[in-house]
């Protein structure tokens, strides 16, 4: 076999390792199999000689086998990543790794970061994706270049969607002539990361170590620049597990981090639209992913109130406190200013289309004739052509390509300068109507949620509701998206912290709901908090493992099964699809539904090593439930109950 | 006078037929077969998907004509899948399921104002 071409780092070392002393530190020879197989060849009918016997025999002079190391190249890997300051690595094992995660639970000692064992590439990826939307911090996850990365994929996209950054490392044997059997071939690729690479924002494949320390700083650099994103970084195996000599270790340099700050929108263009904003006589504000960090919250609360501004909220973010008398009460159609705050979908707010219940496609402007429009967003910054998750072209009024948050003082400063005692009494007094407004749908939501309160299944609402009352007085956080239960909790409870509400899943790709849970829940147990999940039934069962991870290493987290015992979108979109055929709907619980047998949830989690209860389908017995499972939750445990719920 | 009586008889019927007419047993029938309870919930309580429905406004005609051509995103639902008489027997149903209750008699509701 012909060796590589390639003279790196690794081949300098192995010259290196054939010339110098046996036994030298640091140095791993290989035995000449090549000419062993040679030899072997050129006299079939013999017996074959072994390696010694035939070294000895050419006169090859014997080199002696080296078998360890105290200085793998995952030992330097381990350094560079440690100086990125990460909390946690998630992932599931994987031999194209095994070289660094060796060095992270040894030579690292398993902290900063420490190893959770996930098991399924899709939960480490979705539990930092949930991680980070609590703490803020992004997460190392590890992966297979191949198989790995292939099970990784959906939940990348879903980060890549909502602007989270997740770290990930794929180990990948780059180098053919140490590929040691098939496994290690179907584990192999040329450009590992091409898979991904289109709802990525960087990645590289070093060839050194020096390169590996060098992109690994500019991929963390990259990743959480906004608007963030995941980034990809490959280890090659061979640098993972060849050793590093001290000489070059002492050459080896780790980049200082600096993450460069948000930019914030250029200030005519902040003046023009607080002129147009202050000036109007209904601004709405629409809040999409605004709230990149807490100081978000009280900025765009004191931005509403400067402007007396309905906001619609798009609940990707905890942006607003729910009974702030604003939050809610911005109505797009009445707006003759309409402010988008990191809306990756504005077209969508500003337009109808023909609903799916009817041929055909026509779309309507729902703003009025003249309102004008506005947005500030980084999505102006950062543009993919394959995955459509940008939306539709939105023509605007102004666009202002910048961070919002990082926008948001300097319009506030500038809404305020042009703040007349003229304008100040018409925001004073849209304000007490749009909290009127504010107050009359809590009302009406109040009053909605006691329909069907004794209905078995048990209501979405009742379920919130029950929910409410067990944690309102614990320092909680919903680790969940609130779609798929008709937004009770949002219409219920009072979210008034950064850390109450998680927002959603990104691009809506089933299986993340689980981990993500359990990722925010990690970051909630440092602060003592209760983390809350309402979990889809759908959802868990593409996931199921991630029970475990819970288990495993005591996360506290408070689950409360969505059991609908049906993949429910889908069933109703059957339901429109044979409707507009004229075809009743008798068989559209076909391919659907969960049912024959239903999934026992308290069964499942009970195997995974949880704590669990149910199925629940009478509503008074879900109550003193919760209140069992609440106190395993507060001892540091994870809690599951099946409630077996109506549809949405 | 007979053809007044035969036209008020007439008006009459219309106006029960648009009132009740229906069979509330074979409407819960319905409303499960045809998938009302999907997007409307179970207990009629509606959901992000769709309306309240329980205890409707609406008389047994509005209740047809919205089926059949409805303003929002619901399924449209012709005649052959569920005839008049079929959707009358939904909307007798409809208004033997409970509307809302007073939140003060829902000690966690009452909590929560």
């Amino acid at each position: 076999m012909a060796k590589s071409k390639n003279v790196n780092r690794r081949g300098f070392l192995k010259g290196a390792a054939a010339g110098a002393a046996a036994g030298a530190a640091g140095l791993v020879v290989k035995p000449p199999a090549a000419m062993a197989q040679q030899q072997a060849q050129a006299r079939p009918a013999a017996p074959l000689p072994s390696p010694r016997q035939v070294a000895l025999e050419t006169g090859t002079p014997p080199r002696a086998d080296v078998y360890t190391t105290d200085r793998p190249g995952a030992d330097f890997m381990v350094d560079v990543l440690k100086s990125l300051n990460f909390d946690y690595i998630f992932a599931n094992p994987g031999s194209s790794f095994r070289g660094l995660q060796e060095s992270f639970i040894n030579y690292g000692k398993n902290t900063k970061p420490e190893w959770i064992t996930c098991t399924h590439e899709e939960i480490s990826i979705a539990m930092a994706h949930g991680y980070y939307k609590i703490e803020r911090k992004p997460i190392l996850t590890l992966a297979h270049g191949t198989v790995g990365l292939q099970h990784a994929s959906m939940a990348i996209y879903n980060a890549y969607s909502d602007r989270v950054p997740v770290y990930l490392i794929l180990g990948n044997e780059q180098e053919v002539t140490y590929r040691r059997g098939d496994v290690e071939w179907n584990h192999s690729v040329q450009d590992a990361a091409s898979m991904v690479r289109d709802y990525t924002k960087w990645d590289d494949s070093p060839v050194s170590l020096a390169h590996f320390a060098e992109s690994a700083v500019k991929a963390y650099k990259v990743m959480m620049t906004t608007p963030m994103e995941p980034v990809v970084l490959c280890a090659n195996g061979q640098l993972q597990e060849e050793p590093v000599s001290e000489e070059d270790r002492n050459t080896l340099r780790i980049p200082k981090v600096t993450v460069p700050t948000a930019p914030a929108g250029d200030p005519s263009a902040v003046n023009e639209a607080a002129k147009m904003l202050v000036n109007a006589e209904n601004p709405v504000i629409v809040a999409g992913r605004v709230a990149r960090t807490p100081a978000a919250i009280p900025m765009l609360v004191e931005l509403a109130e400067v402007l007396g501004a309905g906001i619609e909220d798009r609940k990707f973010r905890m942006n607003f406190p729910s009974h702030h008398p604003l939050f809610n009460t911005g109505n797009v159609a009445a707006a003759d200013v309409v402010l988008g705050l990191e809306v990756p979908d504005f077209w969508q707010t500003t337009h109808t289309m023909t609903p799916i219940n009817r041929m055909g496609m026509e779309w309507h402007p729902i703003t009025k004739p003249g309102a004008k429009l506005i947005t500030i967003t980084t999505g102006d910054l950062f543009s993919r052509s394959n995955y459509q998750d940008f939306g539709r072209y939105t023509p605007v009024d102004l666009a202002i390509a910048a961070d919002a948050e990082a926008t948001l003082p300097p319009l506030i400063e500038a809404c305020k300068r042009l703040m007349t005692a003229d304008r100040k009494r018409t925001v004073e007094e849209r304000t007490k109507k749009l909290a009127e407004q504010h107050r009359r749908t809590r009302e009406r939501d109040l009053e909605a949620a006691t329909v069907g309160w004794d209905a078995s299944p048990v209501t979405t609402a009742r379920m919130a509701a029950e929910l409410w009352n067990q944690i309102q007085h614990e320092d909680w956080s919903l680790v969940s998206d609130t779609t798929f239960v008709s937004w009770w909790p949002l219409r219920l409870w009072n979210f008034d912290k950064p850390y109450h509400f998680i927002g959603g899943h990104g691009a809506y790709g089933i299986g993340y709901g689980a981990p993500a849970a359990v990722g925010a829940a990690l970051a909630n147990k440092k602060y003592g908090r209760i983390s809350v999940n309402i979990q889809c039934d759908g959802d868990l069962n593409y996931v199921p493992g991630v029970l475990w991870t819970a288990a495993h290493h005591n996360i506290p987290l408070l689950s409360v099964m969505h059991n609908n015992r049906a993949y429910h979108q889908e069933h109703m979109f059957l339901q429109d699809m044979a409707s507009r055929a004229g075809r009743g709907v008798e068989n559209v619980n076909i391919g659907v539904t969960l049912e024959k047998p239903f999934i026992n949830y308290a069964t499942m989690a009970k195997a995974y090593g949880m704590y669990s209860s149910g199925p629940i389908e009478n509503p008074n017995d879900f109550g003193p439930a919760l209140k069992a499972a609440l106190e395993v939750v507060k001892k540091g445990e994870p809690a599951l109950i099946d409630l077996v719920t109506q549809p949405r | 006078m007979k053809i007044i009586c035969i036209l008020a008889a007439t008006l009459l019927a219309a106006i029960a037929f648009g009132q009740s007419n229906g069979n509330a047993e074979n409407g819960k029938r319905l409303f499960l077969r045809d998938g009302c309870w999907e997007c409307h919930g179970y207990a009629g309580q509606g959901s992000r998907d769709g309306a309240r429905i329980a205890s409707t406004a609406l008389n047994a005609q509005a209740l047809i004509r919205y089926v059949r051509r409805p303003s929002g995103a619901m399924p449209a639902y012709i005649d052959k899948v569920v005839s008049d008489q079929e959707l009358t027997d939904i909307w007798t149903y409809l208004k033997t399921l409970p509307g809302p209750k007073p939140v003060k008699d829902i000690p966690i509701l009452n909590d929560i104002k």
